[in-house]
């Protein structure tokens, strides 16, 4: 008889106990991210985390400010979230003078994009204009939402490919010494909403191919609209965005459009795309992250592309993907990829990805486990723009995200309207018209950046505040580059309305490193796509150099390799593009080596 | 919270069980029809859309939800419970509930069981135990969890065939006309809101064409154990929940029709109650306590 009372009792505290069990999560989680909010003290960086970032832009010279563009006025109750892309930062030596230099693009009409040329003494000047790269908004030919350099002929200096919603814009490289508008003898078409582009060499064959994928439907300009349908017809499920392009690189200065020769045929709403050989078959896989749906896995076979992402696992859950970033996060020399998305607190938790390859992933069928969460990068607001890279030179592979949507009002939010209309019918949703103004309110705005520290055993900690990044902008692309030739990996951050940020790093003493400067005789001269396997003090990561990935980013060329304390090089392996497998012996840490394809 | 009563007779608007959880309606209806239509949901969905975020996420969420019921049912009742309604929750949970990591899903699936047990009033649970696992953990762990509100395919035709087959079952089960008041007040209560805020009547409808509120009509507000009895009162009780549900929307309140039933539903039910304990002979006994 005394056992119900009992028993109730205990349901009743078990009761109690699930409905504390969420503070209690939430206090383990403001544990693990203590750090993040730590304020910069320098010397305390260093001896925590073993480094700390400065922006260091004003002093370096560069004061610029990206500016968004004004569409359709139909569009205008709804501008700020429409208008919300543009802000790119590509890295290039355009120069060959052995000093990165920084291109960043502006997204007004009529405004200027700006190349930062290296100065060699810690500034940089803005060489746009007399190189003729600068002048590339006017009204009427769309505005740039990102950039790509590639040697696409091969004579040794980096071409630059520039992606609009508009026009598509070649220039060659004329021996560093101004640019060449070449789109019309390339056969580009006249017209894509595009925010993303990648060089790649697709067929092995020598020469830069490039992929291309739009946003927005082609046929709809955004400055002129026919009607306010343009919207995606799904926020999660949309097939009616742009079309994919695929240009093969034919050596004469043209390219053909192949896409759909070689299975790359879809109309989702591409924002992210990165080429690796994500199966170490020698040919490069196209890895492509939608907005309003699932990512794509466009595995080459040498001969063409087999869309796969479902079967690997990373085209089953739809979310809004906005990034493509590889990593051997695991020092294990497999790719790990991060996608990033939406997570809003009461509103969105949708969770960046992570997805690391399973274990017995067979060349043929690689599959992936999304390991975000056990990790600890899955959630980071409302994420655009990440990328890997050893920040502390400890060895292992650190991952730097920005994000933030729209800020506006601080105290004003647009999220239940955005949910609102986000949640209905595809002729509710598809059709601008629908959604609620905006009048000034936020979306996922004044976000904290993430700087994740990966501690080697599989974990990363959150380290930005602690490091010196402390800005709220809305971030878009995250560029990587030694642009000091210091042996350290400094950041460089697009912003949207927002400026472009230097942050210069400092790396604590007694952590060493190694870059490697490649270049192909037989592969592409640009050696994208090739591959180095470092090998050191019984460890081993793998990199390589992309055409392109982040989201409207493009990394420094030159790789690099943070070594840790006392380190023992055994070899370095490189993969090239060609198929050609070179080692390296006798490597020496805190070196650049340059190194050329044997032909 | 009394303890957990047995079930006691069917009435003349109680006859056959149709599934444990559900009052019964109608004989001629398959106990099994509902838990079996919403599985079909969830297949359709997920096979069609990927609506899920994973497999092991929704069937962590029924195991934990039927492994309660289970649990419980022994510890307070002694004896084996029917677990359809337990599937039903879980199945619930795991759709509507949204969140990376797992632990959500099995704290939500417990917490809507245990509250049949916990939060009872006269031997009755007054909460609908989906709504409020689900109600709790959107209020509790807002950093953690969302609910389903955008992953479904925003597509009329797959919109269409859940509703008229909603519609059909729901007829049969004698509840329909809760599902249409809901509906009709919605649609009523979307054009005063739009003319209150100035914005476009379709974005204040669309909510009601997403996945969330197809869910929420058939199976949280029609649920027999945690609505009224009177036909006529549970058609008040459907306007009573669209109208507080305008007032969470106009303080824009992202799960507005969640914590509309989670106020309005115990409410409701409680002042049945004292109606009831006033005038016995002229109202119909009172739904059994689910087990």
């Amino acid at each position: 008889m005394k056992r119900i009372p009992v028993a109730r009792i205990a349901v009743t505290i078990f009761f109690i106990g699930l409905l504390a069990t969420p503070a209690f999560m939430r206090w383990r989680l403001a544990q693990r991210t203590l750090a993040a909010h730590t304020s910069l003290d320098p010397q305390q960086a260093l001896a925590r985390h073993g480094f700390y970032l400065q922006e260091v832009s004003h002093a370096a010279g560069i004061d610029f400010v990206h500016q968004a563009p004004t569409l359709d006025s139909k569009l205008d109750p709804i501008m700020p979230e429409v208008a919300s892309m543009g802000a790119s930062v590509s890295i290039v030596d355009f120069d060959r003078d052995g000093w990165p230099d920084i291109y960043v693009t502006n997204s007004k009409e009529g405004s200027r994009n700006h190349l930062y040329r290296n100065m060699h003494d810690g500034t940089f000047k803005d060489v746009a204009e007399e190189m003729g790269v600068a002048d590339v908004n006017q009204p009427g030919t769309g505005v740039s939402m990102g950039a790509v350099w590639g040697d696409y002929d091969n004579d040794g200096y980096e071409d630059l490919f520039l992606y609009k919603w508009g026009k598509p814009e070649l220039f060659h490289n004329d021996h560093g010494k101004g640019f060449t508008h070449v789109t019309a003898q390339a056969g580009l078409p006249a017209w894509i909403n595009a925010n993303t582009a990648v060089w790649f060499d697709y067929d092995g064959d020598g020469l830069l191919d490039l992929f291309v994928g739009g946003y927005y439907p082609e046929d709809v300009d955004l400055w002129h609209l026919k009607n306010t349908r343009m919207m995606p017809d799904s926020f999660e499920y949309a097939k009616n965005g742009g079309r994919k392009y695929l240009f093969h690189n034919l050596g004469n200065g043209n390219f053909e459009e192949v896409s759909a020769r070689m299975g790359i045929n879809s109309r989702r709403w591409a924002l992210a795309a990165g080429a690796a050989d994500l199966r170490g078959t020698g040919h490069q896989d196209l890895f492509v992250a939608n907005d309003y749906g699932v990512s794509e896995l466009y595995l080459n076979d040498g001969k063409r592309f087999h869309e796969a992402g479902e079967q690997a696992g990373v085209g089953f859950a739809p979310k809004s993907g906005m990034n493509v970033a590889f990593g051997d996060v695991l020092n294990d020399g497999h790719y790990a990829v991060y996608v990033s998305n939406i997570s809003e607190n009461g509103a969105l938790i949708q969770g960046n990805n992570l997805w690391v390859p399973k274990e017995d992933s067979a060349a043929k069928t690689v599959s992936y486990d999304n390991l975000a969460r056990d990790m600890g990068v899955e959630l980071g607001g409302w994420s655009f723009g990440a990328q890997f890279g050893d920040l502390n030179n400890d060895g292992t592979l650190d991952l730097y995200l920005t994000n933030g949507y729209v800020s506006l009002d601080r105290n004003r939010s647009y999220w239940y309207d955005f949910t609102k209309i986000a949640g209905g019918n595809s002729a509710i949703i598809g059709d601008a018209k629908d959604w609620p103004a905006m009048e000034g309110r936020s979306l996922s705005g004044y976000q904290q950046k993430h700087v994740w520290l990966n501690d080697g055993t599989g974990h990363f900690v959150d380290v930005a505040q602690a490091v010196g990044v402390t800005d709220t902008y809305d971030g878009r692309a995250v560029a990587l580059a030694d642009l000091w030739n210091r042996g350290v990996l400094d950041v460089i951050v697009a912003n949207e309305r927002g400026p472009l940020l230097l942050y210069k790093n400092t790396v604590a003493p007694g952590n060493h490193w190694i870059e490697f400067d490649l270049r192909g005789t037989a592969s592409n001269r640009s050696a994208i796509g090739a591959s180095i396997e470092l090998n050191w003090n019984e460890q081993k990561q793998l990199q390589a150099i992309c055409g392109g990935c982040g989201f409207s980013a493009e990394n420094g060329r030159r790789l690099h390799f943070g070594l840790g304390k006392d380190p023992h090089i055994e070899k370095g392996v490189i993969h090239w593009p060609s198929g050609k497998v070179q080692t390296l012996d006798a490597l020496t840490p805190d070196k650049i080596y340059t190194i050329e394809e044997p032909k | 919270m009394s303890q957990p009563t047995t079930r006691p007779q069917p009435t003349e608007s109680a006859n056959k069980p149709l599934f444990r959880g559900w009052t019964p309606t109608s004989s001629s209806m398959n106990p099994y029809i509902p838990p079996a239509f919403i599985t079909l949901i969830l297949l359709v969905g997920h096979l069609s859309f990927g609506i899920l975020e994973s497999y092991q996420r929704t069937i962590l969420a029924i195991a934990s939800s039927m492994a309660c019921e289970l649990v419980l049912g022994r510890l307070l009742l002694h004896k084996w419970p029917n677990l359809a309604s337990s599937y039903i929750t879980g199945i619930s949970v795991g759709i509507l509930l949204r969140a990376p990591g797992y632990w959500p899903y099995v704290v939500c699936a417990l917490l809507s069981i245990t509250s049949k047990y916990v939060l009872r009033v006269k031997g009755r649970h007054i909460f609908n135990p989906s709504n409020f696992g689900i109600s709790a953990m959107l209020f509790l762990a807002s950093d953690a969890v969302a609910t389903l509100s955008i992953q479904w395919g925003n597509n009329l035709a797959a919109m269409a065939v859940i509703w008229v087959l909603g519609s059909l079952i729901i007829w049969r089960a004698r509840r329909f006309h809760i599902c249409v008041t809901y509906v009709a007040s919605f649609f009523l209560f979307s054009i005063v809101r739009a003319w209150m805020t100035g914005d476009p009547w379709l974005s204040e409808f669309s909510p009601i064409t997403g996945p969330e509120y197809q869910l929420f009509t058939f199976f949280m507000i029609t649920d027999p154990k945690t609505t009224v009895r009177a036909k006529w009162a549970q058609c008040v009780v459907a306007f009573f929940v669209a109208f507080a549900e305008m007032f969470f929307r106009l303080d824009q309140s992202i799960y507005a029709p969640l914590y509309a039933l989670f106020f309005v539903g115990p409410i409701a039910l409680l002042i049945e109650m004292v109606w009831t304990a006033r005038h016995p002979v002229s109202r119909p006994a009172a739904i059994p306590a689910q087990a």
